[in-house]
């Protein structure tokens, strides 16, 4: 069995990289998002070019598609339901592992650029790039949860599906901005451009986009993990200090 | 103005946060709450996570309270000793409610019985502080001088104390026995406890409602500061940026609230605290009576 694995992973390779007869050069605006004290969202541009040697195919025409994803985390999600008159959590699926931020840009419809077989095995589409496994018995209906994550992502644009966002020149030049929220965590950003044609991919290309606290930011939130008995007693500090000067502060302007 | 908090890994508006601590800060120290039983919700109202809210909201009421207490301790409305009583009584009960707490969640649901013991604790106490303080805003009015310092069997325990502030001459028993059951409900319920601490001082030991206030602030010191740290080395969830936000507007509102409250007859102070913790309880037990728009809730993994 896994030799077998083994072979059509080798042959899978292969045809995959006889396949590359268009490569893809990338640039994108910035390659690390610096989240300061006055971070609030950033827009990231990203451009590239389609190499090839050969002629260009007009039918079917190429398309492109590219992904950022956040890191992965796991979540619990909880539903409501009336009982004893009053709404309280009952069930709970517990989301193995899920993107803290996920975009998809296409250059036309999702489903018209890439094959249902195609989106399995590189798991493009929002709902893939989730991974969920084992709702208890209990939960019938363990779609739904899937369902609510993106739905409550996708309204704090934390998950994004921009269809015909990315503007492709003679099936050569493509570029396309994303928007990232200002409730960003800190982390790799895996970013994937992906070439296709009648909804096979026949060139990727990965990158990553990082982003990091930097100046106060980071050196707070280093103190808070590293150092976390001087960090608490450095709030108080704080909050004593702020507590003493208000009150000597206002004797001041009574006197 | 945004600004992003490296902790709650979120972006708010810096005024937002200005605004709501000082307006927490004035009704603590007019009431001598702490705020944390209005703060928490409204924080998460905004959008910070729940974890770092309940923690770091701890933090900014160590700063009001502090605030206020100094404006009370030169008033001399503080019973120092009264408070050191209340003080042991509520860390021998918030160790205890720690236990509690971690007991509930292991049987799942602990969010509910959190919810319902607000709901249940602020109606009781709102709803009887509302109809006390109105009999005697009545009684003042039509002019018969109120009935005070019964003689009842607390009168009969041993251990007792002279209280010179308060101007009790009570047994230790019944506030050790206060903070003992304050501290438990406190922790479980994620608050310094101020909203049940008043009116306990004010109706259990009979303690003048001016003095009430600032011994109430400088019990909550500590119990907060205790569990700042707490949160700080364990769950690592206090976010300094947005506490120094809340508590820039907090000890300035605090400073504010103290000069009101000395203005304000007794009755009007109660009256008042009683009305707006019956509003919160309504607010909480809609939530829990109304379908909410959204059936579904995102949390991190562990603990149903």
């Amino acid at each position: 069995m896994g030799k077998q694995l083994l072979i059509g992973l080798c042959l899978l390779i292969a045809t995959v990289t006889q396949a590359v007869a268009e490569e893809i050069v990338l640039g994108l605006s910035k390659d690390t998002v610096s989240i300061n004290t006055s971070f609030d969202g950033s827009e990231i541009l990203i451009f590239g070019a389609v190499k090839r040697e050969s002629q260009i195919i007009y039918d079917p025409r190429l398309q492109v598609i590219i992904t950022v994803a956040g890191p992965n985390e796991p979540f619990t999600v909880r539903r409501k339901e009336k009982r004893f008159g009053i709404w309280i959590n009952t069930d709970a699926v517990d989301v193995d592992s899920a993107p803290t931020f996920y975009a998809v840009s296409t250059s036309t419809a999702l489903g018209l650029s890439l094959s249902d077989t195609e989106d399995l095995r590189h798991k493009v589409s929002i709902p893939r790039a989730i991974r969920s496994v084992g709702a208890p018995d209990t939960v019938g209906d363990a779609s739904s949860f899937t369902e609510a994550l993106i739905r409550i992502k996708s309204a704090s644009n934390q998950y994004q599906l921009n269809e015909g966002t990315i503007s492709v020149d003679d099936q050569t030049l493509f570029r396309t901005s994303i928007q990232l929220p200002a409730a960003l965590t800190e982390g790799d950003y895996k970013t994937r451009i992906f070439l296709t044609r009648g909804g096979d991919v026949v060139s990727m290309y990965e990158t990553s986009l990082y982003v990091r606290k930097v100046g106060l930011e980071r050196w707070l939130f280093r103190m808070s993990r590293e150092n976390a008995l001087l960090y608490g007693l450095m709030s108080l500090a704080i909050a004593i200090a702020a507590g003493w000067g208000a009150s000597a502060a206002f004797r001041l302007i009574k006197s | 103005m945004q600004i992003y908090l490296p902790i709650a890994e979120v972006s708010v508006n810096a005024f937002l946060l200005l605004g709501l601590g000082g307006i927490v800060g004035v009704l603590s120290g007019m009431f001598g709450v702490g705020g944390g039983f209005l703060m928490t919700p409204l924080l998460f109202f905004i959008g910070i996570p729940p974890a770092v809210a309940v923690a770091t909201e701890a933090n900014q009421i160590v700063a009001s309270s502090f605030s206020g207490v100094l404006a009370h301790l030169r008033r001399k409305t503080v019973d120092l000793r009264m408070g050191t009583v209340l003080l042991i009584g509520g860390l021998v009960g918030a160790a205890l409610g720690v236990v509690v707490f971690n007991y509930l969640k292991a049987q799942g649901q602990v969010d509910l019985l959190v919810k319902l013991c607000y709901v249940v604790f602020l109606g009781i106490i709102g709803g009887l502080m509302f109809i006390e303080s109105l009999n005697a805003i009545r009684k003042t009015k039509s002019g018969k001088p109120p009935a005070r310092k019964k003689h009842n069997w607390i009168h009969g325990l041993p251990f007792k104390m002279r209280f010179r502030v308060s101007g009790l001459y009570i047994s230790v028993i019944p506030p050790l026995l206060v903070g003992v059951s304050v501290g438990i409900l406190a922790a479980i319920m994620g608050v310094g406890g101020g909203f049940i601490m008043v009116p306990a001082m004010i109706y259990l030991l009979g303690m003048p409602t001016k003095v009430v206030v600032g011994t109430s602030l400088f019990q909550i010191i500590f119990v907060t500061a205790f569990t700042t740290m707490l949160h700080a080395t364990t769950n690592f969830t206090v976010d300094i940026v947005l506490a120094v936000l809340l508590l820039v507007g907090g000890v300035i509102g605090a400073q504010i609230g103290t000069r009101i409250g000395v203005k304000m007859k007794a009755e009007q102070l109660r009256i008042l605290l009683a009305m707006m913790v019956l509003a919160v309880c309504g607010k909480l037990a809609l939530d829990l009576l109304l379908q909410p728009a959204e059936l579904y809730s995102i949390g991190a993994t562990g603990g149903h």
